[in-house]
């Protein structure tokens, strides 16, 4: 996974910073992508209980067999069931979402805007197949929102904006964004960051940020 | 006596008309009812309106179906899969149409259309471009968009057990949709690795309770979507 040139966070330490956000005992959502990696890193001493949209609470590894094709998480890949693990049907998994009974998801982001809207599903690029699966659903009923991403596209154009470009999956509903150079919160008064990636300065994040970046907050009144 | 048996998938799927509403349960591959699919397909009904989470892939199953030209429109939330080309070429020439969903909106418009409800409000969609078109109205402070209940006049499904009656259970996550599309078909037609008489299944345990379920057919070992994709199985 190591790359020489790469700056910051690689994307097993960014799904491992997120990890250390989530309170014990909670019921957590984890999108495709790197926010599955959140998984391989619990805490010592928290218990996390994983959710995944197709019905299965109690989500546990890859099998290190040849699994059951019917025993899958939302990305279609063959997972295990821990002990105390329930199956449901789709109504009910979605009423664990839309009725506010799962606490935490972390989902990746095509777009995050400094008011904390959300486009993660859609480039909008005419003849694309449009799909959107559950991120809608989970935006929309779940109370803290976590993105995990990249600060950058492949082609270092930012991802972090003033308002996004693409179709969004929900408005205002980011609550915290982790990437490789920083951890940035989204306040009523726009991103301010949280936490600077080992070897990354605040000059470094703001020039790779589409948007204005408030310094951390005990920071403010010595820059001031 | 309450017998729902068939005595094959071809008999089961005998009456579906051009131009019906067909709910197919599964989630990519789990629960996805193939032997129902493929007698589908040779039963010859066409200009159907399909209800599936996805799309199908490689050339079996859904995919096959839809390659056959028999699906004029698919209402689902998510048709790119891994393996997934037979759809979006027929979507991108014009020759299937779709209606995507947000994945919870679909489960709750198929439960509503089964328990009766004709429409409810959620917040999923609002302030984006699937809300377009759509109701919307205040409550309690927060906004929300009407959505309408779906129903069908069939629906497809593959359970791990039934009993004479129609009660069924699953294997693990391919319950996924068939429980609520079970209720909301006018003819619930199933699938079943496993049929027993009546009280082979604990009544604690049943998950679908057969009164929503009007034909059972047993297929022992079920054909799996991956394996006959790894075989480049194509259909028929």
């Amino acid at each position: 996974m190591t790359v020489p040139s790469a700056i910051g966070l690689s994307r097993d330490e960014m799904a491992e910073r997120v990890a250390l956000d989530i309170p014990d005992g909670s019921y957590v959502n984890l999108g495709i992508g790197i926010p599955e990696l959140v998984a391989a890193h619990v805490p010592e001493g928290r218990e996390f209980i994983y959710h995944t949209e197709n019905g299965l609470l109690g989500m546990g590894p890859a099998p290190e067999d040849a699994g059951d094709p019917e025993l899958i998480n939302a990305g279609k890949r063959r997972v295990t069931a821990v002990a105390g693990a329930s199956f449901f049907h789709h109504a009910d998994s979605f009423v664990m979402i839309r009725g506010g009974h799962i606490d935490l998801c972390v989902l990746g982001a095509l777009q995050v805007a400094q008011n904390g809207d959300l486009a993660n599903w859609s480039t909008g690029e005419p003849g694309a197949i449009p799909a959107v699966g559950g991120a809608m659903d989970l935006v929309a009923g779940v109370e803290t929102i976590f993105v995990v991403t990249q600060h950058t596209t492949r082609n270092g154009e930012p991802k972090l904006v003033e308002s996004c470009t693409y179709p969004l999956t929900g408005p205002g509903v980011v609550d915290r964004i982790y990437t490789n150079l920083a951890v940035i919160d989204v306040t009523p008064d726009g991103f301010r960051l949280a936490e600077l990636s080992p070897g990354v300065d605040f000059e470094y994040v703001q020039e790779r940020t589409g948007a204005q970046l408030l310094p951390m907050s005990r920071m403010s009144s010595a820059v001031v | 006596m309450i017998d729902k048996r068939v005595s094959s998938v071809e008999e089961a799927v005998a009456d579906i008309f051009d131009g019906a509403t067909v709910m197919v349960g599964g989630f990519g591959e789990a629960g996805s009812p193939i032997e129902l699919l493929h007698a589908l397909i040779d039963q010859g009904a066409t200009d159907l309106t399909v209800v599936n989470n996805n799309t199908g892939s490689g050339e079996v199953g859904l995919a096959a179906l839809i390659r056959a030209g028999r699906v004029s429109k698919m209402i689902c939330s998510y048709p790119r899969t891994l393996n997934s080309t037979v759809f979006p070429e027929l979507y991108q020439s014009g020759r299937t149409a779709l209606d995507l969903v947000p994945q919870g909106t679909l489960a709750e418009r198929i439960r509503a259309g089964g328990a009766g409800i004709p429409a409810f409000y959620t917040a999923t969609s609002v302030g984006t471009p699937l809300e377009v078109g759509k109701e919307r109205r205040e409550i309690g402070g927060r906004d929300y968009v009407l959505e309408y209940a779906l129903t069908a006049d069939f629906a497809l499904i593959k359970a791990k057990v039934a009993d004479y009656h129609g009660n069924l259970i699953f294997n693990k996550t391919a319950r996924n949709y068939s429980p609520v599309m079970a209720t909301a078909a006018d003819a619930t037609i199933v699938q079943a690795s496993e049929v027993v008489p009546p009280g082979g299944i604990d009544p604690e345990c049943v998950v679908t309770p057969g009164i929503f379920v009007d034909r059972i057919v047993i297929v022992a070992e079920p054909a799996l979507e991956s394996t006959l994709v790894a075989q480049g199985a194509s259909y028929p």
